[in-house]
């Protein structure tokens, strides 16, 4: 039929424009680059396969770390205010309370032994530097030790689950340096301090969720200097399950209206078929009369 | 009024009034439109639809959107995306609907071109389509910058640079389009003020004459036809509709043009919710920053081919620089399309298939067209540029081309 | 008699008519010009002194970024667009590519300037050296005094400059 081969070129004309504009010029704009590792693989400076000792770990976190950082789970308090603390260590340390639970295992016991190279930052900070990383490494404890610490911190975290966990681990992961205004929330770390520790202020994560999506952020929280080379965020290391958390927090800020959007959808374009249907049935029957 | 009868009916109250019978008739049941046509015909009555959304939906966009450099950006993405009742429907639909438009216009105005309907009386169809062409894309350039994302600023930055190039006034040219040294609040409130009022008014003026002018030399049809169109109506109206040439607008060409229509709400339907990143580029959910330049800097999809045609020009030539020959082709782009009417000399009205040399005229236009599409939004370097000199080249000399290419079809068919 | 005095009024009413339109055109025209209080926007000063040389400096200047960088000693500066304050030079612009205004990029290793909307690119003193830029970076206009630039004045360094760039 002549309508449908009109139809077929110019749905041909479309679709190559479409091609060409979109996701042709993305993967030209966008270069895929390495899938995210969950599994940070590119760290051995600490044998995970040891069994770590929760009482010991308890020993070592109260001798090593709480003159830092808070526990608040495990009844460690913060020190000072958040405004003293980022005075003194550039920005405030992370309270250890969810650690266990939204960090990778082996990030986390690499960390400890290596903060800078853990979080791909030598080029921020490199060996002999002018700056230093606020947290020394503790590369003279033994991997054991270290696992001891990992195995502590992992036995104080709270569960929690559903949206509250998406919150909990947004807050810990994101919270000290990025603010979301769409959501109330405000770095911990006042701004000033915070724009001198980093370089530049780190963005309102308000509306990442749609400037970047989820496919971007999914590879850049797993590795961001892949994606943005030279940049100062650090790589955080969290677990796959604590990053889905965190993008599922900046989508219930960002794009609110997402379940909505698309159970409306459905219905519309059910309604706008139907539509279709009777107009195709109504013109049948008055072109009758004419053909 | 002679004299006055007592009406007897509501409607012969409001007939002896206001004359409804009569306007009816002109406008409706005895508006004639050929019979011979396609689904292409539709074109007309769906943008008269999108039209009617893009206001519907503007307005309720316009109650909580706030024209302001430091509120502009969440009145539009937490106020109204966020908060209102389906604020976002209305600005998904508003959106998409911007885009979509454009696509129905190129495709109205390349149903245009291939049968002809732009000459031997039609000229002014033609004319005020694209005069509506340039007022939509006023209207669409200027929505852009409202929700002052970055792609909304950077853009704006970019196309009000175009004036700048402008002799002698260039430089005074664009701090007055800005109102200020760089694209600012005074640039945001007067863009607002054309989106919303002065562009909206011109296009209803315009959609006017534009219908007023189709009522002369009437509707082309798919074989380009000329008949008598009152014979035609008299056929139909003593009751030999199936030899009558002719139909009338309402009810036979609309119940046409609403399946059409029902088809076409289905795929509009399907992007506003599901498939809407063509229109609501990511990158403009990143806020306005004018010491932030974007990656990727590129206009809406439907600037992008004349966009192509001003880049294309990227190095001296003859000693006139390139940014200069790309605004003079610019220029020429923007406005050759207004005079095809002339540069077609050929005397033909008949589909492209049947002419001769304006069917190979017709397809190189429309590849040219798509090349230009798709290198105006890669990154403009190495073979790209070059690719992008030369599809820009190709259209000018399509057009140059064209009144050759037409007089020797007329030779050939001998004036037919 | 009667028919030329009724064109003369008709057309001393349409000549009436004409300068109203006009009138009320320059109003809408001034209505849209630039705020005296935009026309007349501060000026930003900038102590160059602390700077760190082959890193470049943005300072912001009636909304434009310019760009300030303080040249290292193996650095060459270019006649008529290197500006001299104190021991050291400077590359002192307006950094906005003159294609289409987007903001290129210095890259301290090249010692040069790339702008990633269209290619082009700049040398340290913002000569254009490839792409579609078709004259170098502008040049503020700026006044030193002592160790700092004052940008929206003209100092005699920089009217130097421009009779220099105007005689080529």
């Amino acid at each position: 039929m002549k309508e449908l081969k009109i139809l077929a070129i110019i749905a041909a004309l479309v679709g190559i424009t479409y091609y060409g504009i979109e996701p042709y010029a993305h993967h030209i704009m966008h270069p895929e680059v390495k899938p995210a590792d969950f599994a940070f693989s590119d760290m051995k400076n600490v044998d995970t396969s040891l069994a770590g000792n929760v009482d010991n770990g308890k020993v070592l976190v109260e001798a090593n770390c709480i003159a830092c950082h808070s526990i608040e789970k495990a009844g460690h308090l913060q020190i000072m205010p958040n405004a003293d603390a980022a005075a003194a260590y550039g920005v405030v340390p992370p309270d250890l309370s969810s650690a266990g639970r939204i960090y990778d295992k082996n990030y986390l016991a690499n960390f400890i032994f290596d903060p800078v190279s853990a979080m791909h930052l030598s080029h921020k900070y490199p060996v002999g530097g002018a700056k230093a990383f606020p947290m020394p490494s503790y590369n003279w404890m033994s991997a054991q030790e270290i696992m001891d610490v990992v195995a502590y911190l992992e036995s104080v975290s709270p569960k929690v689950s559903g949206k509250d966990a998406h919150k909990a681990t947004y807050d810990a992961a994101c919270g000290r340096c990025h603010s979301m205004s769409y959501a109330k929330s405000e770095a911990t770390t006042p701004k000033d301090a915070i724009k001198a520790y980093m370089g530049a202020t780190p963005p309102d994560l308000s509306q990442y969720i749609k400037s970047r999506q989820e496919h971007y952020l999914h590879g850049f929280i797993n590795d961001p200097q892949l994606l943005l080379a030279g940049t100062s965020m650090p790589r955080v290391g969290l677990t796959e399950k604590a990053q889905e958390e965190v993008i599922a927090y900046m989508e219930e800020t960002g794009d609110s209206k997402k379940a909505e959007r698309e159970s409306l959808g459905l219905w519309v374009m059910l309604y706008t078929f139907v539509f279709a249907i009777l107009a195709y049935l109504w013109k049948r029957k008055i072109w009758s009369e004419v053909h | 009024m002679a004299e006055f009868k007592q009406a007897d009916s509501l409607y012969e109250w409001f007939d002896q009034r206001l004359g409804i019978d009569k306007f009816l008739k002109v406008m409706m049941t005895e508006y004639w439109i050929p019979k011979n046509i396609n689904f292409l015909w539709a074109m007309g009555v769906l943008l008269s639809v999108m039209f009617g959304i893009l206001v519907i939906s503007g307005i309720f966009l316009l109650m909580y959107y706030k024209p302001d450099v430091n509120m502009a950006f969440d009145s539009v993405n937490y106020t109204i995306m966020q908060e209102v009742g389906y604020g976002w429907l209305f600005r998904h639909i508003h959106a998409v609907g911007a885009s979509v438009v454009f696509l129905i216009i190129y495709i109205h105005m390349f149903t245009g071109i291939y049968y002809g309907s732009y000459k031997k009386g039609r000229e002014m169809i033609w004319i005020s389509g694209m005069l509506l062409f340039v007022l939509f894309s006023a209207e669409g350039f200027s929505g852009y910058m409202l929700p002052w994302g970055q792609m909304s600023y950077w853009a704006a930055y970019v196309i009000t640079e175009i004036f700048g190039g402008v002799p002698l006034i260039g430089g005074d040219l664009v701090v007055w389009i800005r109102g200020n040294f760089y694209v600012s609040d005074s640039t945001l409130t007067r863009f607002f003020m054309l989106h919303v009022l002065l562009v909206p008014l011109a296009i209803i003026g315009a959609i006017v004459l534009h219908f007023y002018a189709l009522r002369f030399p009437h509707v082309n049809n798919e074989a380009g036809e000329f008949f008598d169109f009152d014979k035609e109506a008299e056929k139909y109206l003593a009751g030999d509709k199936k030899n009558s040439k002719v139909v009338p607008f309402w009810p036979v060409f609309l119940s046409k043009d609403f399946f059409v229509l029902g088809v076409f709400l289905v795929f509009f339907f399907y992007l506003v919710f599901f498939h809407y990143d063509f229109a609501m580029d990511p990158v403009n959910f990143d806020k306005a920053d004018g010491l932030k330049t974007p990656a990727h800097i590129y206009p809406e999809w439907y600037f992008l081919w004349s966009y192509e045609v001003l880049r294309g020009f990227f190095f001296e030539i003859a000693g006139i620089s390139g940014k200069s020959l790309g605004l003079i082709a610019f220029a020429v782009a923007q406005g050759v399309f207004f005079v095809l009417p002339w540069l077609d000399r050929s005397p033909m009205v008949k589909p492209a298939n049947q002419r001769p040399y304006f069917k190979y005229w017709f397809w190189f236009l429309m590849v040219d067209l798509i090349v230009l599409t798709v290198y105006g939004k890669l990154p403009p370097t190495g073979t790209n540029a070059w690719i992008g000199f030369a599809s820009s080249m190709t259209f000018l000399i399509l057009f140059i081309a064209l009144p050759f290419i037409t007089r020797a079809e007329a030779k050939k068919v001998g004036g037919k | 008699m009667d028919e030329s005095r009724r064109g003369f009024v008709g057309k001393a009413f349409g000549a009436v008519a004409a300068v109203g339109a006009v009138a009320s055109l320059i109003a809408m025209k001034k209505t849209w010009d630039p705020l005296p209080s935009v026309m007349s926007a501060g000026f930003t000063t900038v102590d160059v002194s602390a700077l760190e040389a082959n890193k470049l400096e943005i300072a912001v200047w009636r909304g434009k970024p310019i760009f300030i960088l303080k040249y290292t000693e193996e650095m060459k500066p270019t006649d008529g667009r290197s500006v001299k304050v104190g021991d050291h030079y400077y590359s002192v612009m307006i950094g906005l590519c003159t294609h289409l205004g987007c903001i290129p990029a210095y890259r301290n290793e090249e010692k040069d300037f790339k702008c990633a909307c269209h290619g082009g690119e700049f040398t340290l003193a913002g000569v254009q050296k490839f792409g579609p830029p078709p004259r170098p970076l502008d040049l503020p206009p700026f006044k030193i005094d002592g160790t700092t630039l004052v940008l929206g004045e003209e100092g005699p360094e920089y009217k130097a400059m421009m009779a220099k760039a105007g005689g080529a």
